[in-house]
């Protein structure tokens, strides 16, 4: 299969991939790692006609520690990801993740800025970022702002980047010390998208659940934040009664497509298996 | 849309090739460089037959552009063997093991694995198996590749252990 023709640019700053950006408006697309762009394009299901290759930009890369945050350049890819000692001492749900992300060859190239920002609800780095309550650094014509990860997916391939802007980084509040985490992903076989997939963060003190989130992947247009499901565990002693109440909750918010890995209704089953299991794990994990 | 020069060293030789930007790094290697080693098995990063070695990566040549791998140094089953010539110890040991039957991933698996054991030069069954996850066979059921692997692990440590 051949892609349509592009001009190849390869910038090495991030106010040059702007600029390239600005000047060529939606005839142009940024390239991280490829493997969602690239079969697209040999689909000719995306045609760019300017593609701009970030690898070059110094700036995108390297997992750094700054004022209790943790800041993940847009280019880093999975593999940097899952060989973090930064990230598995101070929030090892990433790496957790990023592990479970199709098979290795794809994983030395993929991205986690390509990852969250294609809006591909299949993906699996936008439900750990809201979970981790994290936000997206994006860089355009008009400067900087900052997008939570909570409110940046709109719908599928949708979400709240312009046309010149690009994901530059993705900044973690560093999840409290001792915290329980888990990310359970179905999945037919390596390299598939979740049939449904939860990512949980939790804190105890006491016996008692001091916060919790529960996110979900590939059971909607975008992935879900399941506040119900974490108001039912706060408080509790994370017993049976509240995991199951957590699982409730969780399906009533999923809400798959019948596709390939199964119909609506069995997805949604999924998802409350997935959400039970990372409940369970993060909780055995949490000091 | 202008062909570009792409440099590359492959296999420990420069070469430059004029092609268009949109030329998959598995065409040009293919097609231009005559490198028919890497195969094109499902054309969509699922199967890795065209697994190649991109500045110390295994990937999938079917889903990178040779202009991003410009500059680049990549290693193909072709480059595998040992400068006089004789079989690497992951050939020698996928041919003594039945590591293939009909060979169609044979090269791709090679190269993975020739990259698995550069970074973990003693692995587990396990590491071995989720380190070529990322490579299809349809023949062999993978127990021979799984042990080829293994044993050119063995092989190989005494040949570490004198460059150490």
């Amino acid at each position: 299969m051949i892609p349509a023709s592009f001009d190849y640019h390869r910038p090495s700053t991030i106010g040059d991939a702007v600029e390239l950006l600005v000047r060529h408006g939606d005839e142009a697309r940024v390239l991280a790692g490829g493997h969602s762009l690239i079969p697209m394009m040999k689909l000719r299901m995306a045609t760019p006609s300017h593609l701009v290759d970030l690898q070059a930009i110094a700036d995108l890369r390297g997992i750094r520690e700054e004022n209790g945050a943790i800041i993940v350049g847009a280019m880093t890819t999975q593999r940097e990801l899952i060989e973090s000692t930064l990230l598995a001492e101070r929030c090892p749900i990433i790496g957790e993740a990023a592990l479970q992300i199709a098979d290795p060859q794809v994983r030395y190239c993929g991205t986690l800025g390509g990852n969250v920002a294609n809006g591909d609800p299949g993906n699996d780095m936008p439900a750990i970022m809201q979970a981790l309550d994290a936000s997206y650094q994006v860089i355009g014509r008009g400067g900087g702002r900052e997008v939570p990860a909570r409110e940046f997916y709109e719908a599928p391939f949708f979400t709240a980047l312009g046309d010149d802007e690009i994901l530059v980084s993705v900044r973690i509040p560093a999840p409290a010390e001792g915290h329980g985490y888990a990310y359970e992903k179905q999945k037919r076989k390596v390299g598939d998208y979740a049939t449904a997939a939860a990512a949980v963060v939790l804190t105890m003190s006491g016996g008692t659940c001091k916060s919790a989130v529960v996110t979900l992947t590939n059971v909607g247009g975008t992935p879900l934040v399941v506040e119900a499901a974490a108001s039912a565990l706060v408080g509790t002693a994370v017993d049976e009664r509240a995991i199951d109440e957590a699982v409730t909750q969780a399906k009533a918010v999923a809400d798959p497509a019948s596709d390939g890995r199964g119909p609506a209704d069995f997805r949604r089953h999924v998802a409350g298996v997935m959400t039970r299991r990372a409940i369970v794990r993060a909780l055995e994990r949490a000091r | 849309m202008a062909k570009m020069q792409i440099q590359l060293k492959v296999n420990n030789r420069d070469v430059e090739v004029l092609a268009e930007p949109r030329t998959l790094l598995i065409h040009l290697l293919r097609e231009h460089l005559h490198l028919t080693g890497p195969h094109i098995g499902c054309d969509t990063s699922h199967c890795g037959a065209c697994t190649v070695d991109l500045d110390g990566r295994s990937v999938k040549s079917c889903t990178v552009f040779a202009a991003q791998a410009d500059g680049g140094e990549i290693i193909t089953i072709e480059g595998i063997a040992n400068p006089d010539g004789s079989l690497h110890a992951l050939q020698e040991a996928f041919r003594e093991h039945h590591g293939l039957q009909c060979g169609f991933c044979t090269p791709g698996m090679i190269t993975r694995a020739y990259r698995l054991l550069r970074e973990n030069p003693d692995p587990s069954e396990d590491e071995i198996r989720r380190g070529i996850s990322g490579n299809l066979c349809r023949c062999t059921g993978y127990q021979n590749i799984v042990k080829a692997i293994r044993v050119a692990a063995d092989q190989m440590k005494p040949t570490r252990e004198a460059a150490e």
